[in-house]
């Protein structure tokens, strides 16, 4: 009942619909787009170094002579996967845990917050960078495992604090007195309840995620080769930007184009969630 | 001359929202006007209006005339000058109202030097007099202590004493004692009359209760949507209303000193200001319409001799033919009582709780955290609800209501004594036994916006306990439920934003009723609505008690409500149950002087027995319950005591009085070594 009414209110919101068509459309071009294109990211032309855009080659060619279309759209695949995972991950493991920590309090809250302030004292980068290199010949998931356990902590604070407020509502007490067990409470009305602080949360977070990634892949610890990112794209193009600038501005508006598109999403979906907002 | 006049006021807020339409009204030299109205009839705005005080983007128009000067294209620096100097506000929240860093003495002191020119000593030496002059006990220490410091009912006088610092010839007072317990708010309506007597100021007394204003005001202008429908003297417009809207208003008030068998809502809701209907705005809910109400809005116009006014193309009829609310709402029919209930004593006890005690520890300390204290919150208290009864539990804030219901609806152990549920004692229940026990027993909260989860549709929030308790065919029972409380099962949709305040309250009872309760427990459930709405919950809940054989625990300020609601009563004073009893009994013949005064300091919406009658007023506030006065918890504040000789008063001191009950065959029992036996409500004679 409550999602329907949701998914109405979202397609009313003119914002929200447009970020939806732009996220969609940059999905079907990066899972559907190479299957269009007349070269896969592993070919290399050797005819073709560092051309400007062609009928042949529709973004141009790099140094090695790969397309930079397929290369373009394979690093937005694994950008779009990693943003999205480590903002879910992040996101969730932060709602859960400060609403936990929120809710019961006692031994729990103490537990979960020393753990969440154990790991923001913690030079994340450093510790990413040092766990990489025996990550290798591994999954990159573990890659994402790395950057979600690493951005959860601050969120987990905002979410505990907001829940001890949300605990002493009477429509807690009232679930509490009907004997609705404490997970459920959380689940159904607590995490609700912080939706909208989740949700921008979340969107933030695939920027910074997608960014994050960039810069680890840009010292070498990331997305290894030859495996690529749009991070790694922008890494390698934005040395050349003035002389070839197809090899940056391809990757580097694409990144622009989905972070713009998930934000916009995020607000309409806050919007739609939250029935005070005035439609 | 009158000081204020306000003439043809209106107040317009963005997106084209008629606050106020067309408000005129004349104040003279000591005159007490009451403005009255339900929330959102714009009485509040209009005060605003007056001061200069509206936020950015508000347009006004009309005239503000203040001695004859306009205040309402002065300008800024000018009306500075007016504000707190010739106009003093008392607003309705104290705490709000004084700034947490500064003494209560410093800033009633600043209020006197930014319009006076005197010196500092002198000022703070006039501040010392103010406290003094609005009954605060010690004023000279007292005016060094801050804010949180003081009591709402100290706060409040503070205000006032600030408010009148510079003897002011306007005072504006917006429901000033709306956050006041009623003994406190006595005192604190006592504190105006003494200062309007000081200043011969004119006050305008905005208030939503009419019990109140039938106390103060000399006349009385009606608000609805906006616009005032009826103005006259206080006697008028309580004994001979002539607009349909007051005269409901009057009726649909539950009456202490005339119980009725049945209340008389108005049905419907205020318009929203942002979409009035055509014509009349009371149209849609007035049982008087005809299909010239639809047409034009109705002026306010002369009635009669005087200065009486009304707004209403009906009142000459209403006039003529005499005709009172009573006579033109429909009364509700009320619910066949199926067969005379049996007496008390062979009825099952649904609830039975013990010596009940909740003590909280007092903390000090950051890091190592000692026990500086104990707040005796309830303090050993017993009572016991039978089936298909109301037991309402009265006193004022602070006296342990609300820690009572917590523990009762814990289904915990208590600290001490025993809490035992339709024959099951809290203590020894597992897991599984108490879930089940949870069906039984169900709870509806005060704040109907807080008490529903505003992020689910009303058919969520109705299945939530449906589906925790493992119902099937959950729609079916969300429909039926919806039309027990009266509203739209096709309404299931929405969002409880979208209900107004009696009708969430609705949807919060729903709630309750979802899995067949045999005992409710009702928190306050009308004290947030307004009165012409309360009434229609009141009912409600009476019918749904015969109709499902239900049995309320009912917590309440309000004395008028219980007595139209329960059976029996229990009255708890910091943490003890002062006086029980059935309902009859305790308000006929109230036998602790609590009680008394309780009833005493309840405001009657009739002028006549306001000004006749006889009010206990209580000394200081409630003691704090972490440092209980030895033996009786009241005789710090007991009226009796000081007509009792030295040896009778020692034993008050020393020896704690426990509940007795007065005679063998009554159901009414006192903890008083002294109780009494006389009538203290005058019953009306209309």
């Amino acid at each position: 009942m409550r999602s329907k009414v949701v998914l109405a209110r979202l397609a009313r919101n003119p914002q929200a619909r447009y970020g939806l068509v732009a996220l969609l459309l940059l999905l079907l071009l990066a899972y559907v787009g190479p299957f269009v294109g007349a070269h896969t990211w592993t070919d290399k032309d050797f005819l073709a170094f560092l051309e400007p855009p062609s009928a042949e080659h529709w973004w141009g060619t790099t140094q090695i002579g790969q397309d930079v279309y397929a290369v373009t759209l394979r690093g937005m695949q694994k950008s779009i996967v990693i943003g999205f995972l480590v903002a879910l991950f992040s996101t969730g493991l932060a709602a859960l845990v400060g609403a936990a920590a929120g809710y019961f309090g006692g031994w729990v809250d103490r537990a979960l917050m020393w753990g969440a302030d154990l790991l923001l004292v913690l030079p994340s980068f450093l510790i990413i960078a040092i766990l990489s290199p025996n990550l290798k010949g591994g999954s990159w998931l573990w890659f994402v495992v790395l950057l979600a356990a690493f951005s959860w902590m601050i969120t987990s604070r905002v979410v505990r604090s907001m829940t001890l407020s949300l605990r002493e509502r009477e429509y807690i007490l009232a679930a509490r007195y009907m004997g609705i067990p404490g997970w459920r409470i959380i689940l159904r009305h607590v995490v609700p309840n912080l939706s909208s602080l989740l949700i921008i949360d979340a969107t933030l977070n695939v920027s910074a995620a997608i960014i994050g990634e960039a810069s680890l892949s840009f010292f070498g610890f990331g997305v290894q080769p030859p495996d690529v990112s749009l991070g790694t794209l922008i890494a390698a193009g934005s040395g050349q930007v003035t002389g070839y600038p197809w090899l940056f501005l391809f990757p580097a508006g694409l990144l622009v184009l989905l972070v713009l598109s998930v934000n916009l999403v995020g607000d309409g979906l806050r919007d739609a969630l939250d029935p005070g907002s005035n439609q | 001359m009158p000081i204020l006049e306000v003439n043809d006021l209106n107040v317009t807020f963005r997106g084209g929202i008629k606050a106020v339409r067309g408000v005129s009204y004349q104040l003279g030299q000591g005159e007490v006007l009451g403005i009255v109205g339900e929330s959102g009839s714009g009485k509040s705005v209009t005060s605003l209006a007056v001061m200069g005080l509206l936020p950015p983007g508000a347009e006004v128009s009309g005239s503000v005339k203040l001695h004859g000067r306009e205040l309402l294209d002065m300008p800024e620096d000018e009306l500075i000058g007016l504000r707190g100097k010739t106009i003093g506000m008392i607003f309705q929240d104290p705490l709000s109202a004084f700034t947490p860093v500064y003494t209560i003495g410093d800033q009633i002191a600043e209020a006197v030097r930014i319009h006076q020119k005197i010196g500092k000593d002198k000022a703070a030496k006039r501040a010392v007099e103010l406290l003094d002059l609005v009954g605060i006990p010690h004023p000279d220490v007292r005016a060094k202590a801050f804010p949180h410091e003081f009591s709402g009912g100290m706060r409040q006088r503070a205000m006032i004493a600030m408010a009148i610092a510079n003897d002011p010839d306007v005072l504006i007072c917006d429901e000033p004692t709306t956050a006041l317990d009623v003994t406190i708010q006595a005192q604190v309506l006592e504190v105006l009359k003494t200062a309007q007597r000081e200043t011969g100021a004119g006050i305008v007394m905005i208030t939503h209760d009419l019990g109140v204003v039938a106390g103060i005001a000399d006349r009385v202008l009606v608000m609805y949507a906006g616009k005032p429908v009826e103005l006259g003297t206080v006697d008028e417009i309580y004994y001979r209303p002539r607009q349909p809207y007051t005269m409901g208003l009057l009726a649909s008030i539950p009456r202490m000193d005339r119980p009725t068998a049945r209340l008389i809502p108005i049905d419907g809701n205020p318009p929203s200001p942002a979409a009035l209907p055509p014509g009349c705005p009371f149209a849609p809910r007035c049982p008087m319409r005809v299909s010239a109400c639809d047409e034009a809005e109705p002026d306010l116009e002369r009635i009669g001799p005087g200065t009486r006014m009304s707004a209403c193309i009906r009142s000459h009829e209403i006039e003529l033919k005499g005709l009172d609310g009573a006579t033109i709402y429909p009364v509700p029919e009320a619910p066949a009582e199926t067969a005379e209930p049996r007496p008390r004593a062979e009825r099952d006890t649904v609830l039975s709780v013990e010596n009940m005690i909740r003590h909280y520890p007092l903390m000090k300390g950051a890091v190592f955290k000692r026990r500086v204290g104990t707040v005796h919150a309830v303090d050993g208290i017993s009572f016991d609800v039978a089936e298909g009864e109301t037991l309402a539990l009265v006193g004022e804030s602070g006296c342990g209501k609300t820690t009572t219901l917590q523990q009762i609806m814990q289904l915990e152990a208590p600290q001490g004594g025993t809490v035992v549920v339709l024959g099951k004692d809290s203590a020894t229940l597992a897991r599984a036994d108490r879930k089940a026990l949870r069906r039984d027993l169900q709870i509806v909260f005060q704040d109907p916006m807080a008490a529903l989860d505003p992020r689910m549709p009303v058919g969520d929030i109705l299945a939530e306990p449906l589906r925790a308790h493992g119902h099937k065919d959950i729609g079916a029972r969300i429909a039926e439920l919806l039309s027990l409380v009266g509203l739209d099962p096709s309404h299931a949709q929405r969002y409880p934003q979208h209900f107004s305040g009696g009708q969430r309250q609705r949807i919060g009872i729903a709630r309750a009723l979802a899995l067949e309760p045999r005992l409710i427990v009702l928190d306050e459930p009308v004290s947030a609505l307004d009165v012409s709405i309360q009434a229609g919950v009141i009912n409600l809940l009476e019918d749904l008690k015969v109709r499902l054989g239900l049995s309320y625990l009912f917590v309440a300020h309000d004395l008028s409500v219980v007595r139209h609601l329960a059976d029996r009563i229990a009255v708890m004073y910091l943490g003890r149950i002062a006086e029980i009893g059935t309902v009859d009994e305790v308000y006929g013949r109230p036998a602790h002087p609590y009680t008394r005064a309780l009833l005493s300091a309840i405001p009657l919406p009739d002028p006549d027995l306001e000004r006749s009658r006889e009010r206990i007023l209580l000394e200081g506030d409630l003691p704090s319950p972490a440092d209980p006065p030895s033996g009786c918890r009241f005789r710090t504040r007991c009226p009796k005591r000081a007509l009792l000789g030295a040896e009778e008063a020692r034993r008050c001191a020393e020896e704690e009085p426990s509940v007795v009950r007065l005679a063998p065959v009554v159901d009414h029992g006192a903890a008083c070594h002294y109780p009494e036996e006389a009538e203290v409500v005058v019953t009306s004679r209309h």
